[in-house]
């Protein structure tokens, strides 16, 4: 089946935020951020702000009816500063105004005197001065200080990962409308609309009843709108609850640049010890997390780390500690992966030193290590493993020895344009690792018209969940997906719901239209059979194609009587069921447990070409074997894995978060920070989907597919190292992505650049 | 009073000209289907088609409308995806592709790439598969479909390809890319009269603030913009012109990349022109861009100063309160320091001329970004020689990036002549020791000094293996 909201997307009539039509009296408004990363607010001058015509009222934290907190795992972050700054992009007051122009000329307008203080943006630096956000976590299974006197080879070394920025089209934004009775509708472009109620609850001092969170679609969220969609929801709110007028803020790509945190940068130390037959024996990692200034999702991102910590990888002495960092950045937040695709990074850099000390390809320590059915990962769950089967099934159809033979000879007879390959399995844990995250509800209705309205906590931000809900629904009732639509995300209808997050929306949300669907099918059995006359041979009955059958005989009663005939029967068309995954628990006393309801597999093999003149680089392909369980939607779960691949990709290269010391973001634009255009993109992307008769939990089997595809791009890092190697074989440039043409070029020629230092310097 | 067709609708607004079309369409014509991602052209979802009336067609570019003062929709035809649309339950073949092919995710974008992808069946040159995705190279996907659409793509070419010979608007409409009515609009345009004479347009210059492209002011200084009594310079035909007169070719100064690009007398010079300026920008922004833009906005990283710089080009500047006050001078004296030029505010950049290139001579121009399209770049650099019986002599090098002006290499430049190619160990040498001198790259987001340096090495080495590919 086709994406469903794709009509609406190629017509341009898809409604975003900032289409919503503008609402009589609305008032626009626009932050005052911090300029200073770190310091003690003293005093805000807002006079020659408020002296312009058309601002309406500036909004301070003092003005703030109910708590000044948005932290949600730690209540470790104001709304609005009160006190202290504690990064660049901080708000600081909110200006109403009756057109969005005169809104950002008067933020312009307001100054703040601030008293410096000390600035942190190396999570190191963070760590020593013990500014940490959580006390530190820590996995262990087996004994790795003994192990590693057992190692025959042991390697230790550095590697350091930077952040992403999310760079949703979309930027965030709410629109917030006064209702009756003092309560708030607000329009959010967020992946958690609860949150948002919660959140906007705790500032205006509401109920959460008298909130109303609606949200149509996302263009784009990728995590960036899990957490901290919240803070503009609360500031059109906090305006709303002040005027009593409606309150619109969509931010400029500036805006949200400059206030938003990105994925976490890491900094980690690893240790790998392997015996004589390569296999790995003992890993050790220290991670460093630059959480920025608060908690945010931080916490979850470092644990999501840890569980990813050794990749698809069977090691039976692990031990992993993880330091979140507290740094005067923005708060970094949830990104496609969750902390996984860093601690996946730091062992493929482990497992790359080892090999290139021991004069081997990576793949051949990659193959003799991966998890077999049955081995346990660090946290005590044991693997239901298709590490093995898609590794051997890529090797099958790609041939990974030819793949690396012909770069090889492709290398020998160029000078100047350098082959590199690199193999990258992944294994990616689906659940979120907070368990009590793990449930959803839906609210199905049938309309007297027999057709069929759906509504969950699943939010529609391209991922195509609007597509895979209406194909539950219309496959569980077995009518056209015409006569199912799947309605906006709301919290009236739908309460209390997770984000839109981890890879599990389809899933939870789905089974929650299934159980709702399959109440309601049950009760139309029931009214199908008393209208055949056979009253108590329910289980004789089926529904198929818009018609009842009778022991597999199609009967005259078609779906549109039968649901009438039931409404005359004042039967109960409507269900709201709830779901909760079964089995997942996890206790973090002692580390152990079973938090995924199941893991994602595959192998994917990266080829770049290099131009060693110029220091640049393209994909040439990018094949493998991903782990798709029985894909319910091969159209959108491919669309997932190449979008996720492209966007692993561009982390690993391009996209390049630059703050300076004062931790003012440098790359603050499109034009100073580059995702990947048409042409960056990998010449060839080849995705086959594993055969195995293995069965899962998902989605009528169908596996989450939203993260996992993601983690094959940090291929394309190590197969720009090796084909660096190719040319300069002496290079061993630091484990520090992102690979960009910089990097590339110093790696090529570090002896020159270290030449001209040296001769420079008798100068 | 600002008059315009907007999709099936001829407008006549008092809005300020120096508002952006994105504005206007989105928020004064409630046209949602163009999306803000931006505002500087680096995303393309506020993608529009700009159609004018030149030399009895229609011509439509794609442009960012983000960066388009409704001054410059004067006289044209903007169309947004609401004047594409069929009627409701109905889709083009371009959406159809698009919808096929899964080509749309969170569909922020879409809108962008379809607008593209028309104009590209609207207006095409060439119909491969390269052309129809430089269509589209200045269209961003996050989510990221670029494969889904590059298939969407190649149906649309399979369609294209059907024609044989029937003009591209009249198979559009007939395959209804585009409606129908989009057959009227010639003799609508052709009711506007803007063609400004020369007179009127300097008499101007003296009220107002000079905007072509607006493709860098509009980065720039976005709010200020808007209310700026802003004169519009763009596509004026005096200013575009490209031709070869007296062994020499002049470039209006308003003539766009785009206009270079399909130029037949550049292409004949120039045969790697496509190669070369496809690391520029992207196609909407080409579309936009002007040649004197790029000079006056003085940026040390100016691409098409850099390729003009090597060509030892000159600029012709008129004086807008004496008419017939008109001076010449070198490109290479252009520039002072940092964003400052050797022109008077009462100056406008009329023409740039330059010898035009015999068979004896070879041209290279090398740029590298962190992206290598649609990016500003890090270095960047041309290089022309006139070789002489295996004697160079004649040779400009010019490189941006590495010093806060665009740099003509003097030194480096005079130290080639009368060099024999190949050079041995001891003459190269040499000449990387006085290309290191005559650079002072600094530190930024775009890259280290000592990157910078190796790249302009690197780079300057990468002409001679482009200009001489045996050696």
């Amino acid at each position: 089946m086709k994406n469903t909201d794709a009509y609406g997307h190629v017509r341009g009539e898809s409604i975003y935020l900032d289409d919503i039509p503008i609402i009589y009296n609305t008032l626009f408004a626009c932050v005052f951020d911090s300029p200073i990363a770190h310091g003690i607010l003293r005093s805000v001058d807002v006079s020659h702000a408020l002296k312009m015509k058309g601002v309406v009222r500036i909004i301070l934290a003092k003005d703030i009816p109910g708590v000044n907190q948005i932290g949600g795992i730690v209540a470790d972050e104001p709304l609005l500063a009160e006190g202290h700054v504690h990064f660049q992009g901080m708000p600081i007051a909110l200006v109403l105004a009756e057109t969005e122009e005169i809104a950002r000329a008067a933020a312009k307008k307001i100054t703040a005197v601030i008293e410096p203080l000390e600035i942190i943006t190396d999570p190191r630096v963070a760590k020593e001065k013990n500014e940490l956000i959580i006390p530190p976590k820590k996995f262990k299974m087996g004994d790795s200080d003994q192990a590693f006197n057992d190692c025959v080879h042991v390697f230790s070394g550095r590697a350091d990962v930077n952040g992403q920025e999310h760079l949703y089209i979309e930027t965030q934004g709410a629109y917030s409308v006064p209702m009756e009775n003092g309560g708030i509708k607000i329009y959010s472009s967020t992946q958690g609309p609860t949150a948002v109620q919660r959140t906007v609850a705790r500032i205006t001092g509401l109920a959460m009843h008298r909130i109303e969170v609606e949200v149509g679609r996302l263009g784009g969220g990728f995590g960036g709108k899990e957490d901290q969609a919240s803070s503009w929801a609360c500031l059109c709110a906090l305006g709303t609850l002040l005027t009593n007028r409606p309150v619109k803020y969509s931010l400029h790509r500036m805006e949200d640049m400059r206030m938003t945190g990105k994925r976490h940068p890491y900094s980690a130390d690893y240790k790998i010890g392997l015996d004589k037959d390569l296999n790995i024996q003992a890993y050790e990692a220290v991670f460093y997390q630059n959480a920025g200034a608060a908690a945010d999702l931080s916490p979850a991102v470092l644990e999501r780390t840890l569980f990813h910590c050794t990749n698809s990888y069977f090691i039976p002495h692990v031990t992993a500690t993880a330091y979140s960092c507290r740094t005067n950045l923005p708060p970094n937040t949830a990104f496609r992966g969750f902390g996984g695709p860093q601690g996946m990074f730091v062992i493929e850099s482990a497992i790359t030193h080892a090999a290139e000390k021991l004069n081997i390809s990576p793949s051949v320590i990659q193959r003799k290590n991966l998890i077999t059915p049955g081995a346990e990962f660090p946290y005590g769950q044991k693997a239901e493993s298709e590490a093995v089967t898609t590794w051997m099934q890529a090797d099958r159809s790609f041939d990974f020895e030819k793949i690396i033979a012909d770069a090889h000879n492709f290398n020998e007879k160029n000078k100047y344009k350098k082959r590199g390959v690199a193999l990258m399995p992944i294994c990616f844990g689906i659940s979120f690792t907070k368990t009590l995250m793990n449930q959803a509800r839906a609210l199905v209705h049938v309309y007297t018209d027999g057709s069929v309205a759906v509504s969950t906590g699943a939010v529609e931000m391209g991922q195509g969940v609007n597509t895979k809900m209406q194909q539950v629904a219309s496959e569980t009732f077995s009518i056209s997906p015409d006569q199912v639509k799947v309605h906006s995300t709301n919290t009236l209808r739908v309460a209390n719901t997770s984000p839109s997050a981890a890879s599990a929306t389809a899933d939870l949300n789905g089974r929650a239209v299934l159980l709702a669907c399959e109440s309601i099918l049950i009760r139309l059995k029931i009214v199908a059979a008393e209208e055949l006359n056979i009253p108590y041979q329910v289980d004789t009955i089926k529904i198929e194609n818009g018609f009842v059958f009778h022991n597999n005989i199609q009967t005259k009663l078609d779906w549109q009587t039968l649901i009438n005939v039931a409404f005359v029967k004042r039967v109960n068309l409507s269900e709201h069921a709830h779901y909760a995954t079964p089995g997942v628990h996890f206790d973090w006393n002692i580390a152990k447990g079973h938090p995924f309801s199941y893991h994602v597999y595959g192998t994917a093999i990266i080829q770049v070409t290099l131009d060693c003149m110029r220091g640049t680089y393209e994909i040439d392909f990018v094949k493998g074997v991903h782990d798709f369980g029985k894909s319910m939607n091969t159209l959108i779960d491919n669309g997932q894995v190449e979008g996720g691949i492209v966007q692993g990709i561009g982390w690993m290269t391009m996209e390049e978060v630059v703050y300076d010391a004062n931790g003012k973001l440098r790359s603050n634009a499109l034009s100073s920070y580059k995702i990947p255009d048409i042409y960056s993109v990998p010449h060839t992307i080849d995705i086959q989907p594993l055969s195995t008769t293995r069965d899962n939990l998902a989605i009528f089997s169908s596996k989450a597919v939203g993260e996992p595809p993601l983690m094959y791009g940090i291929a394309s890092y190590f197969a720009i190292r090796d084909a660096i190697r190719a040319f300069n074989k002496n290079a061993s440039p630091a484990y520090n992505a992102p690979f960009t043409p910089e990097k590339v070029l110093m790696a090529l020629y570090d002896s020159e650049v270290k030449e001209f230092h040296s001769h420079h310097s008798y100068h | 009073m600002l008059s315009f067709i907007l999709n099936n609708d001829t407008i006549h607004t008092d809005m300020p000209p120096g508002m952006t079309v994105l504005d206007f369409v989105r928020y004064h014509k409630h046209l949602t289907g163009t999306k803000i991602g931006c505002r500087e052209g680096d995303c393309g979802a506020c993608t529009i088609l700009v159609g004018e009336h030149r030399d009895d067609v229609v011509t439509y570019r794609s442009m960012t409308s983000c960066l388009m003062p409704l001054s410059n929709a004067e006289g044209k035809h903007i169309v947004t995806i609401e004047g594409i649309n069929p009627s409701a339950g109905h889709l083009t073949p371009v959406q159809e592709a698009m919808v096929e092919e899964n080509g749309t995710q969170c569909g922020f974008c879409t809108v962008g790439f379809v607008v593209s992808l028309t104009g590209f069946c609207l207006n095409h040159n060439e119909i491969s598969q390269e052309s129809i995705i430089a269509s589209i190279d200045g269209n961003i996907c996050r989510c990221t479909g670029y494969k889904s659409i590059e298939k969407a793509s190649a149906r649309l070419i399979n369609l294209l390809n059907s024609n044989k010979n029937s003009a591209s608007l009249a198979f559009a409409i007939e395959h209804k890319i585009v409606p129908s009515w989009f057959a009227g609009i010639k003799e609508r345009l052709a009711e506007f009269n803007v063609a400004a004479s020369e007179s009127e347009s300097l008499e101007q210059i003296k009220k107002y603030t000079i905007v072509s492209g607006g493709t860098d002011l509009y980065v720039q200084c976005p709010e200020e913009m808007v209310h700026t009594e802003a004169m519009n310079v763009f596509n004026r035909k005096f200013l575009n012109e490209i031709r070869e007169i007296d062994g020499r070719i002049e470039i209006g100064a308003e003539a766009t990349v785009t206009d270079l690009l399909e130029s037949p007398v550049m292409n004949e010079i120039f045969p790697q022109l496509k190669k070369h300026l496809k690391l520029l920008s992207s196609t909407p922004i080409r579309n936009m861009a002007t040649i004197a833009g790029n000079l006056v906005n003085a940026s040390p990283i100016g691409d098409m100063t850099v390729w003009l710089l090597a060509l030892n080009a000159t600029v012709l500047l008129r004086n807008a309160f004496q008419h017939e006050m008109v001076r010449e001078l070198p490109l290479c004296d252009f520039y002072e320091g940092y964003k400052k030029l050797a022109k008077s505010p009462d100056e406008m950049v009329e023409k740039i001329y330059f010898k035009k290139p015999d068979h004896c001579c070879r041209f290279n121009f090398e740029k590298v970004s962190k992206r290598a399209f649609l990016d500003i770049a890090t270095v960047n650099t041309a290089m022309f020689l006139r070789i002489e019986d295996e004697l160079i002599v004649e040779a400009h090098i010019s490189a941006g990036g590495v010093g806060p002006i665009p740099l003509y290499l003097k030194n480096t430049s005079s130290c080639l002549l009368f060099k024999l190619f190949p050079f041995d160990e001891e003459t190269l040498r040499e000449l990387i020791f006085i290309l290191e001198s005559e650079i002072s790259p600094i530190s930024d987001v775009r890259g280290s000094a000592d990157y910078k340096r190796l790249l302009m090495k690197q780079l300057f080495l990468a002409h001679f293996t482009e200009l001489f590919p045996a050696s």
